[in-house]
């Protein structure tokens, strides 16, 4: 296979080609000559401008009273009002809450559960062993989320789940868990490690592999342990994977695994409280409530206040590695 | 082999190797750590296992027994009911089955060819534009119009609202995936793309017949990117798609059938109506296996290029 495993983020730019001068003549001349290159661009070119560059002007909706009849232009002006409403029903504030608390909870519980598992399946020697547990391990993230909802259907309903059923032979009585707004965090953070976290360690694992292994050959010959092993040698050298994977996953912060809390929650109003992110509230607005301005104005702030810490990441990226950075 | 560690079979070295046969101490703490390793490891793997046995053992018991206990890891008694009842009308199933596939099969050759094109022609440090049009595609994941305005754009505008293409469309290009190609394009030698130029290939030519053959594993890694896009595809489906179309893509089909079903089961509760014959609780899983069944049948065959989709990395700009 061509590809080598690398840590995310830090391959360099290896072939070097011919490097174009600097002035408009030969920008021109380069233009000639790569004219059939340009067209193999377009039809991507095409793509992004209808389907991402072509909307955007309609996030001037978050600043409008909107109605179908007046469009999104025509529709009356009302500045910052729509903000404003979502910040004193405080409702701006529980999302942004929930969101960041979701994913610092995912990003922390998830990469230690992805060392650990990295490190564990670099103990196993039977390839056996090896190859059937980590088909296993990758499949959550293969399948649809929609089959995540069907399972924890199966599992929390409270008639019928697997859950329940288990509680009542066990004596005690069954729990109706869709109401109970206080074990969802839990239930998300499962499902989500659940479904990530055997994938998300092939990374951690391809540095391991990646490491130097007279390293081990000189520590075994020093009489190290198994776990000094671990302890000294490779968790502190999957130091750097760990804090630019940590870095990369703060830049999207206030993104969300959608599709797994809309399965797993859909529309249940009694679970908003600790269960609802951005993501879910714009599908909602728009969908259930057909409310467009709320819906862009929740969207737009997320898209801003994303770009910007995309930005703060990519800053502290470059200052501490220029060949680190996004972009 | 499915890891990174195909590539070196036997090389990786443990400290407690047979090639240092004069260690005779094995040492305790490497069989202690190897047991804790095994066993971390086959549990985790077993949790990931287990959801899946839940779901087809429900779909093999008898709604009876189900609505008297409860799901359980075996199955309770034995009945394919559910299962003859999908398939006693397979209309609706076998419909959007057909829009599926014909999706995920057009989607993944249409998605490659443009995806490996621009891929290829971005990453020639001889293209003056090179810059700006990468920065043009990756901005894209930087900011984005959100659902609303996009929606407004997709379903009014374009008047694209109960139609496939509004689904098919968005799924066909994803900015990370003409990164990745664009880095898996990176290994192939720039000698490759001189010696067609001294032989009088146009860039077009030495593209499709010299790089893209080399190109098969990321081809194969991106191809398969996209075909799962299309087949887990559900949320596009029910923003554009919604009840209009009569044959939903399969996922989304999957999504109505835990939802409606669910509805009608409380509205049967909710009047005090005695619970229809209809089995409602097997008749799920057993719509969710005939709608997972194939991916996971595939899966031992494609594994590796999943794997080599995360490894290769470096998802920059």
């Amino acid at each position: 296979m061509a590809v080598q495993p690398a840590q995310p983020g830090l391959e360099l730019p290896t072939r070097g080609g011919k490097p174009t001068g600097g002035t408009t003549a030969s920008f021109w001349r380069g233009m000639r000559h790569s004219k059939v290159l340009l067209l193999m661009c377009v039809p991507a070119i095409v793509f992004f401008l209808i389907f991402s560059y072509a909307p955007m002007p309609g996030v001037w909706i978050a600043f409008t009273n909107f109605n179908y009849r007046d469009g999104i232009f025509g529709s009356p002006f009302v500045g910052l009002r729509n903000f404003e409403f979502l910040a004193k029903s405080g409702q701006l504030w529980l999302l942004t809450r929930n969101t960041i608390l979701y994913n610092i909870a995912f990003i922390l519980i998830g990469n230690l559960l992805q060392i650990a598992l990295a490190v564990m399946v670099n103990e196993i020697r039977s390839r056996y062993f090896k190859k059937v547990s980590q088909a296993l391990m990758f499949l959550p993230y293969f399948v649809s989320v929609v089959l995540i909802g069907v399972i924890a259907f199966n599992l929390l309903n409270y008639e019928t789940g697997t859950l329940n059923n288990l509680i009542v032979q066990a004596g005690g009585d069954p729990i109706k868990l869709y109401s109970m707004a206080g074990a969802w965090p839990f239930i998300i953070i499962l499902a989500h490690v659940w479904q990530s976290t055997g994938y998300g360690s092939i990374v951690y694992f391809a540095a391991i592999m990646g490491m130097d292994q007279s390293m081990f050959e000189a520590a075994a010959i020093d009489g190290a342990s198994a776990w000094q092993r671990i302890v000294h040698i490779i968790l502190p050298n999957l130091k750097p994977t760990f804090f630019i994977l940590l870095l990369f996953s703060l830049g999207g912060i206030m993104r969300g695994n959608f599709g797994l809390f809309w399965n797993l929650v859909g529309n249940n109003a009694q679970l908003y409280a600790t269960t609802d992110i951005i993501e879910t509230a714009v599908y909602r607005m728009l969908l259930s409530q057909n409310n467009f301005t709320s819906s862009t104005a929740v969207g737009l702030y997320q898209s801003l206040f994303g770009f910007v810490l995309v930005l703060v990441v990519n800053w502290v990226l470059r200052r501490i590695n220029p060949d680190y950075a996004l972009f | 082999m499915t890891t990174p560690t195909a590539t070196k079979p036997n090389s990786p070295a443990g400290p407690a190797r047979s090639d240092q046969p004069r260690k005779v101490k094995l040492d305790s703490s490497e069989a202690v750590l190897r047991t804790v390793s095994h066993l971390g490891v086959g549990l985790f793997a077993l949790i990931c296992l287990l959801p899946f046995v839940l779901i087809v053992s429900a779909s093999f018991s008898e709604e009876s027994l189900i609505l008297e206990r409860g799901f359980s890891l075996l199955p309770q008694g034995f009945s394919t009911a559910a299962y003859e009842l999908i398939f006693s009308a397979p209309r609706q199933i076998i419909g959007s089955y057909v829009v599926t596939i014909v999706m995920t099969v057009s989607g993944v050759v249409i998605g490659l060819a443009i995806t490996s094109m621009t891929g290829y022609a971005l990453q020639r440090k001889d293209f003056p534009l090179r810059n700006y049009i990468s920065f043009f595609i990756y901005f894209t994941t930087l900011f984005s119009a959100g659902l609303a305005p996009t929606y407004l754009w997709i379903a009014r505008t374009l008047g694209l609202r109960g139609n496939y293409l509004a689904v098919f469309l968005q799924l066909l290009l994803s900015p990370w995936l003409i990164i990745l190609m664009k880095n898996f394009a990176r290994s192939v030698p720039y000698e490759i793309v001189e010696s067609g130029k001294i032989d009088g290939a146009g860039d077009f030519r030495i593209f499709a017949q010299l790089v893209l053959p080399m190109l098969k594993p990321a081809l194969a890694t991106i191809g398969l990117f996209t075909a799962l896009s299309y087949w887990n595809e559900w949320y596009l489906s029910s923003i554009y798609l919604g009840s209009i179309v009569e044959f939903p893509p399969l996922q989304y089909h999957l999504y109505n059938i835990i939802n409606t079903a669910n509805a009608l089961r409380n509205s049967v509760a909710g009047s005090n109506v005695a619970l229809s014959d209809l089995p409602s609780n097997t008749l799920k899983m057993a719509s969710a296996v005939v709608a997972t069944g194939p991916i996971v049948l595939v899966y031992p065959f494609v594994q590796k290029y999943f794997v080599s989709g995360i490894t290769v990395g470096a998802v920059k700009g």
